[in-house]
């Protein structure tokens, strides 16, 4: 099997492909300048404190979630669409599929996007999510983590992942934070609080940068590391 | 919890056990510089990635339908199921499309038709029971290369994948033979790339995640 299946994640089992992906001489056509266009966003829609508002605050800890994006040669990448989407500070989804049995907050979505700046940043403004049980395995439970998906310049700039919270104890019991074998690269998913970037009597900060491959598609070292 | 059967991960033989994964102590390694590693999208993307067909109350900002009024070239429609290795249709994908436009280019500023060339679709949008297909309106795109066939940029991920895929879609009509990319695939496996002809303008592409007919994915 290639790396898109981990054993301990169950459902790889049916669903990653079996067979390596076929490597390409000579690149993907023109994906080098393939960079779609965003449409201009609100700026509540990096606020999940407000967007998802009906009468009155979400109910948690309010944070600050920012940080660059950068390419592997520390170039920051702008215009790059980041979307983000979280359970409420109780462990629960807005999903209408998810069972957990926690309270939905009315006045929370948990879903919010922005485009990366000049130089590369990004802030969201959130509530912290709480962690929730799945059905893995017995005491299955996800760390509190934020889905993020990004599109940058091009399709070797296409990336999902989740970023997690430092000190979290059920990081090393989670299937799907440790599917990402090398602990070294793992531990890129895990933010840092900055007391720097603290707002005073308002909210934690926490920094996650992240780190995309080259904007042209052209091969890297580490390019197994999103497979 | 009332139904798990749904997301796939409940397992009612196996009762077994929590995995440590502490031999690698999360704590105590640091993180290295280097890319950011990709994780699954999860069960639960639909309120943040495609809201709209899923009727969240988040405005949607992708599209479906890619061939606005002013866009020039011929209209198609693509549609396709994704199955899992047990031919099961998975309901919880998410497949974007990126396309160049009918002359073969691709965009990289806005444009006065409203072009994008990109596409999002989640096979869900119609609940758990319904039919669970991608679909999406287009133009053909035309040959972006001396040579090589027209094609669409698929790009695939659900949960159950701990990164996304990437294929091509090509188009049954059109010369293959000479094409670059189709040249290095195996020639057995070349027909997971050409879509089928489903009536007049209307393509029928099919994502297979295992099984004799795995979909060719590729590694730019
Ligand atoms: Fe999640």
């Amino acid at each position: 099997m290639p790396e898109t299946a981990f054993s301990d994640y169950k459902s790889t089992a049916t669903r990653a492909p079996s067979l390596e992906p076929v490597k390409l001489e000579g690149g993907w056509d023109n994906s080098a300048s393939l960079r779609p266009v965003w449409p201009d966003l609100a700026k509540r829609d990096a606020d999940l404190t407000i967007n998802g508002r009906v009468n009155g605050d979400p109910i948690g800890e309010r944070i600050v979630v920012e940080g660059r994006l950068t390419d592997e040669a520390g170039r920051p990448v702008p215009g790059a669409l980041i979307e983000i989407w979280q359970a409420n500070a109780a462990g629960r989804y807005v999903h209408r599929e998810e069972m957990h049995a926690a309270p939905l907050d009315p006045n929370f979505l948990g879903a919010g996007r922005c485009i990366s700046a000049a130089d590369g940043s990004y802030r969201f403004i959130t509530i912290k999510p709480g962690s929730y049980p799945w059905g893995n395995h017995r005491n299955a439970w996800r760390p509190a983590h934020i889905h993020f998906s990004i599109f940058g310049a091009g399709l070797a700039q296409r990336l999902v992942t989740q970023m997690y919270f430092p000190g979290d104890p059920t990081l090393r019991y989670d299937p799907i934070f440790n599917a990402t074998r090398d602990a070294r690269i793992r531990n890129r998913l895990i933010s840092r609080f900055s007391i720097e970037d603290t707002v005073p009597n308002w909210a934690h900060c926490l920094k996650f940068d992240i780190c995309l491959a080259g904007a042209y598609g052209t091969p890297f070292e580490e390019g197994h590391d999103h497979g | 919890m009332a139904d798990m059967r749904d997301f796939g991960e409940m397992d009612a033989d196996d009762k077994g056990g929590v995995h440590d994964y502490s031999y690698e102590d999360t704590g105590a390694v640091d993180a290295s510089p280097g890319l950011t590693p990709s994780q699954t999208v999860g069960p639960f993307f639909a309120y943040g990635l495609t809201p709209g067909p899923y009727g969240y109350a988040f405005p949607e900002i992708h599209k479906t339908d890619l061939a606005g009024a002013d866009v020039a070239g011929e209209r198609i429609e693509i549609i396709g199921h994704v199955f899992d290795r047990d031919g099961v249709r998975v309901h919880d994908a998410v497949i974007e499309i990126v396309q160049a436009d009918a002359s073969g280019t691709y965009v990289h500023a806005p444009r006065n038709d409203g072009f994008t060339g990109f596409g999002r679709c989640g096979t869900g949008a119609q609940g758990k029971d319904a039919d669970t297909h991608f679909k999406f309106r287009t133009v053909k795109p035309g040959a972006s290369q001396r040579g090589a066939a027209p094609f669409v940029t698929l790009i695939v991920t659900m949960r159950g994948l701990l990164n996304h895929m990437i294929t091509r879609m090509y188009f049954p009509e059109d010369d293959l033979a000479r094409d670059p990319v189709i040249a290095q695939v195996p020639e057995t496996r070349r027909g997971t790339l050409v879509a089928k002809n489903a009536g007049p303008g209307r393509y029928r592409f099919d994502i297979r995640m295992q099984g004799p007919e795995e979909t060719v994915f590729f590694d730019l």
